[in-house]
């Protein structure tokens, strides 16, 4: 029996030349990833094991991007442990602020995570780098810590549900909108335990960026992984990234999946999901009358160079909203920079937004824009649980970084076509 | 290992946020956590939750983020166990990570009722309604993941095989 590339990743990082759906492996991890808000309790539960030498160093990568610039004395002290735990073990991918970004947009970029790989990071988000054609997963920070005292983790070899996306998207119509229409139809935990692999014309055609996007959310359907297979548009984006082997996998023709599901994309419009989960979706048109007291661009899932690209070019010479809140976070220090000589930071201002330097920021209801009672905003992060924003009375509404522009400009939930 | 508990009754897709919101992630002190455990899902559970009590929820309890903060906060609450119609992956990982007990029964998840008193037997699988007198099955842990609880999680797991 045929295997899928999930498969094919776990089989090959536990030695193994075969593996089946439900077998239990251990395996080899190429990279370890913790954040500000979970590498401090890997880093004790670490310090409890007693390993002052041994660490997995060269795999481990942290990123200090939820609570920081540090939003106040606690998560400053948070953010002090994972800086002396990466100087006292000479972690060499450590990212200051000034250096570092939003971790999912920051690791692709600076080529630490490559097609083939074995990657858990404790942060769900972490399934992004599926898009590459790695496995990765979200972890907790006890995994974390026995990842990185042994260089190792233990999983549950996964079922998989293939996604098929044919026809041509039309204009507006990107990675975003086709993963949320998944969600929308299987549910927040319609890929429970299982791996969510995209495939098909709609797929090959698509941008790094959007793709990134959508392995995102694959954790939004409940899944363990969102993979992509690799091919020229990835290897295009890796060749100046990734100084390390690296190997590509496909699925064989005869691989079991769970379920098949096929979408035509040309039938899509921008999708727009309603609180409070990514899963209550409808197309952009249908929305109805939604005001908004503020708009957030940027976050893991939508703050890379195209995402911002989108929105400037529907800001440009455009004023946000009398009385509405537009703010926008690239993803890395190199976005901003990028999106600063393209002159779409210009075009923001100008328009009235708010721009910051790379964080977490709002999405997680961290700090940069939180909402008080009653509030609604339209974001293009990836989820909008009770309270994700702020106050558990207040509303988030997820987009694609062109609606969230066109919304913005107009005060309410808007197609990008109604403004240009 | 066997509890008896005082049931808090949750719906479904209870996610990370609701368990413990991100405002409260500047620490991973459990006391600290516990006093705001499930505070945006039902604001008394905090105040009200005892040492002992069992959380009965329906599908896909702790979806959302990877913050073990959200397991160590139902345990710092004094939470013995939590039995669901079923788990998200990395809740279902965390909690026997950290050594909280959790059980996936869709039978126990729709019978049993808030304020229910009801028996756990960890080893067996069997969760009883003291009230109804019913029983329900729950699926057993494989047989990997017990050596892990019986070593009280992953850490001392490690720490015991080398
Ligand atoms: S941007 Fe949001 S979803 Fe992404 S890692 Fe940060 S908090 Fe998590």
């Amino acid at each position: 029996m045929g295997m899928t590339i999930s498969q094919k990743i776990l089989a090959h990082h536990a030695g193994r030349e075969h593996v089946e759906a439900g077998e239990l492996l251990n395996c080899k991890v190429d990279v370890i990833l913790g954040n500000d808000v979970t590498a401090p309790a890997a880093i004790a539960e670490c310090n409890r094991l007693g390993r002052e030498h041994g660490y997995a160093r060269d795999s481990i990568v942290l990123v200090p991007d939820h609570f920081t610039p540090n939003k106040d004395i606690k998560s400053a002290e948070q953010a002090k442990i994972l800086r002396d735990f990466a100087r006292q073990q000479g972690i060499q991918n450590y990212f200051e602020i000034g250096q570092m970004g939003i971790e999912h947009c920051l690791l692709p970029e600076q080529g630490l995570v490559a097609p083939g790989d074995l990657i858990i990071g404790a942060d769900s988000h972490t399934c992004t780098y599926g898009a590459l054609g790695a496995f990765a997963t979200g972890v907790g920070s006890t995994d974390m810590a026995a990842a990185m005292a042994t260089g190792e983790a233990w999983f549950k070899v996964p079922e998989s549900i293939k996604f098929i996306y044919y026809g041509q998207a039309p204009r507006w119509v990107g990675g975003k909108d086709f993963i949320l229409h998944a969600i929308g139809d299987i549910g927040v935990d319609g890929a429970r335990y299982m791996s969510m692999e995209f495939t098909g014309e709609a797929i090959r055609s698509l941008s790094m960026d959007n793709r990134f996007s959508m392995a995102n959310m694959a954790i939004e359907a409940g899944g363990k992984n969102g993979i992509i297979a690799a091919d020229d548009i990835t290897l295009a984006y890796i060749e100046d990234r990734v100084k390390r082997p690296y190997h590509i996998y496909q699925s064989d023709d005869d691989a079991v999946y769970a379920r098949t599901i096929e979408y035509d994309v040309s039938k899509l419009e921008p999708v727009v999901a309603f609180p409070h989960l990514p899963e209550n979706t409808r197309p952009v048109s249908q929305v109805g009358e939604v005001w908004l007291d503020q708009v957030v661009i940027g976050s893991c899932t939508n703050g890379r160079i195209e995402d911002l690209q989108a929105a400037a070019e529907i800001l440009k010479g455009q004023r946000v909203y009398s009385g509405l809140r537009l703010i926008i976070l690239p993803g890395t220090q190199t976005i901003y920079l990028e999106a600063l000589r393209r002159g779409y930071m210009e075009t923001f201002i100008e328009a009235g937004a708010a721009v910051s330097t790379p964080t977490c920021g709002p999405c997680l209801g961290g700090h940069m824009g939180i909402l008080a009672k009653g509030e609604k905003a339209l974001a293009t992060t990836n989820r909008n649980f009770v309270g994700r924003m702020g106050h558990p009375e207040s509303e988030v509404y997820l987009s694609n970084p062109a609606v969230a522009a066109a919304s913005a400009i107009k005060g309410r939930i808007t197609p990008p076509w109604e403004v240009l | 290992m066997k509890f008896t508990g005082h049931v808090y009754k949750f719906g479904s897709n209870i996610d990370t946020d609701a368990i413990i919101p991100a405002r409260y992630l500047n620490t991973f002190d459990p006391a600290e956590l516990a006093r705001h455990c499930m505070e945006d899902a039902n604001p008394d559970f905090p105040s009200k939750v005892k040492a002992g009590d069992i959380i009965v929820a329906d599908k896909n309890f702790g979806c959302g983020s990877s913050r073990e903060h959200a397991p160590i906060a139902i345990k710092g609450a004094g939470v013995a166990c939590v039995v669901a119609d079923s788990f998200a992956r990395i809740f279902y990982r965390n909690a026997i990570n950290i050594g909280l007990p959790i059980l996936e029964s869709p039978e126990a998840a729709t019978a049993i009722q808030e304020g229910d008193e009801i028996e756990v037997d960890l080893e067996t699988g069997q969760i009883k309604n003291l009230r109804s007198g019913e029983v329900y099955q729950a699926t057993p842990f494989p047989e990997f993941m017990q050596r892990i609880i019986a070593r009280g999680g992953l850490i001392d797991y490690v720490k015991g095989s080398e």
